[in-house]
């Protein structure tokens, strides 16, 4: 049944254009982003770095960079198409159909979630091709990208749950779209803020996804950042598992 | 005079409701309704807009949960697997724009649980069924408001579960497909229980055998119509009193109701027209002094305006 769902969510998804075109401008501003970042690392960066013993390659400087704007973009996508998963669907009274099928709310949740994987799967290997594209002319470090684009996949499962949870929140889905980004916009800030080097503003940064991102940027992968990622997305899951049933009470 | 549950049909009971009832705020849609559905039977369910006829339906459909009262299908408790032997068309039919009549017809398969043998078995047989053959492979969001109806229609029928619940199935439709559904639906008599809810009131009339009047989430009246006596009732209504006795001994008389309303007013069966010249030479030799004789029509119109509309009257 989960696979029913997700299978449909998938098809839903990118028969509208919304999916083609959202992955079709992320990719062209993440385009022009890694293209920045390389031009600037080749006309700057590199010749200072080429007289340092410490010197750092184009991973740090452009593949880092990238996975982190990645994420900044991506942040404000997944609200667009996290509101098609229950706003759309209640405002254009094609729930019934779902509600009255002998599915339970952990299928029906879970359903729509591994949609929204699957559409992020394929825009972070879309954004993956770019540091791919780097072998061409470098010797890239593998193992930093890859935790890279662990990070930025975990950061964005997080997100996609917290998204999900405020599209059934409303029948409207430009309100869900809009709900979601003040809520992850939100969570990003706290990140900003919590830069500041002050006791409250350590807690207030650990708080926020951005934080738990960096780490998996600079190749570490640390359990705590996974634990915080699995564990924000589970609680958002939840909640939402709740609020499906209790749609049975108001619709 | 009405006992509608005289002769309750031996039929086993598909779905049993007791006791609905729904609130929204302070304002309560549905009270208490109790009905049961049998094998074999198409009830209607009439009422003027507003009476909360969506609302019953959506509870017995396990859509809305209701306040209070319980749902049996097939005497278990409405639950998750019972919800397989429910379909459902709501008011508004549950279809994705993007999606071709197949896909959403198998979309619908999928989510009723229907393995895939089985599931091009049940899509090919509700195709053919609401005739959508010639309309496969359009896009749902294209077709018509009728075709869009009908696709709403196979997908609630999609893989024949016993009970049939149909909010508004008719609307949108031309009269040949009005026909075609009401066809349909009296194709499903045997084996399923339907309960469609209409306020078109022949539709009830042509299709039922059974109705239900709801009114301000009450249901006010049930009648069965298929056993309605199609005998001559004739109303009248006299000056002086005649009495029952009186009316009852002229030959042909089969039977005397007194009629509320206009004094010395009664409602009267007769074993044919010819009886109807013998009572009016009466009622002059006697001296009644007829004022008032019309044919009653016991129509569902008349019965849905006496039970509706006087329920609404009462009650304002």
């Amino acid at each position: 049944m989960t696979g029913a769902i997700a299978a449909h969510e998938l098809r839903r998804l990118f028969r509208s254009p919304l999916a083609w075109i959202t992955l079709a401008v992320t990719c062209f501003v993440l385009g022009l982003v890694f293209l920045t970042l390389t031009d600037v690392y080749l006309s700057v960066i590199q010749p200072r770095m080429a007289a340092r013993a410490d010197a750092t390659g184009a991973t740090e400087h452009i593949v880092s960079p990238l996975l982190f704007w990645s994420g900044v973009a991506l942040l404000a996508v997944i609200p667009l198409i996290a509101a098609r998963a229950f706003a759309e669907e209640r405002q254009r009274a094609t729930l019934p159909l779902l509600l009255a099928a002998p599915a339970s709310a952990t299928q029906v949740v879970l359903g729509k979630y591994a949609a929204l994987l699957a559409f992020l799967g394929l825009a972070v290997a879309l954004v993956a091709g770019m540091p791919a594209l780097l072998a061409l002319g470098t010797t890239p470090d593998w193992g930093r990208i890859a935790a890279g684009l662990l990070g930025l996949y975990l950061l964005l499962a997080s997100f996609a749950a917290a998204a999900l949870y405020v599209s059934a929140l409303t029948r409207t889905p430009a309100l869900a779209a809009v709900g979601g980004l003040g809520l992850l916009l939100f969570l990003a800030l706290l990140y900003v803020a919590g830069n500041a080097a002050t006791a409250s503003g350590e807690l207030l940064a650990r708080l926020s996804q951005f934080a738990h991102f960096q780490p998996f940027l600079e190749g570490r992968v640390r359990s705590e950042d996974l634990a915080y990622h699995v564990l924000f997305a589970l609680v958002f899951l939840l909640l939402t598992g709740r609020r499906y049933e209790r749609l049975r009470d108001r619709p | 005079m009405h006992d509608p549950q005289a002769d309750p049909p031996d039929a086993p009971s598909l779905l049993q409701a007791r006791g609905l009832t729904r609130r929204a705020g302070a304002h309560t849609l549905v009270r208490g309704i109790d009905l049961t559905l049998r094998r074999g039977e198409v009830v209607g369910l009439l009422g003027p807009n507003g009476a909360g006829k969506s609302t019953t339906l959506r509870m017995l459909a396990g859509v809305l949960r209701p306040d209070a009262g319980v749902v049996r299908i097939e005497d278990r408790v409405l639950d998750r697997a019972a919800r397989r032997r429910i379909g459902y068309l709501p008011e508004e039919p549950p279809l994705y724009p993007e999606l071709t009549v197949d896909e959403q017809l198998r979309l619908a398969g999928r989510l009723r649980g229907l393995r895939a043998g089985a599931r091009a078995r049940a899509v090919a047989q509700v195709k053919d069924r609401c005739g959508l053959r010639t309309v496969e492979r359009r896009l749902v969001g294209r077709l018509s408001k009728g075709y869009r109806q009908r696709v709403g229609l196979a997908q609630a029928l999609l893989g024949d579960p016993p009970v049939v619940l149909l909010d508004e199935p008719t609307v949108g439709l031309d009269p040949v497909q009005l026909r075609e559904v009401r066809e349909l639906v009296q194709g499903l008599r045997s084996g399923h229980a339907v309960l469609f809810s209409t306020h078109i009131l022949p539709e009830a009339q042509a299709v039922c055998d059974r109705v239900l009047i709801l009114v301000a989430g009450r249901i006010v009246h049930e009648a069965r119509l298929t056993e309605e006596a199609p005998g001559l009732r004739y109303r009248l209504a006299f000056a002086t009193d005649p009495g029952v006795d009186a009316l009852a001994a002229v030959p042909g008389v089969t039977r005397v109701d007194p009629t509320r309303g206009p004094a010395h007013a009664y409602t009267v069966q007769l074993r044919d027209e010819g009886v109807l010249d013998r009572l009016l030479d009466r009622a002059t030799t006697a001296g009644w002094g007829l004022r008032a004789l019309e044919p009653e029509r016991r129509s569902l119109e008349t019965l849905f305006m006496d039970y509706a509309f006087g329920a609404e009257a009462r009650a304002a």
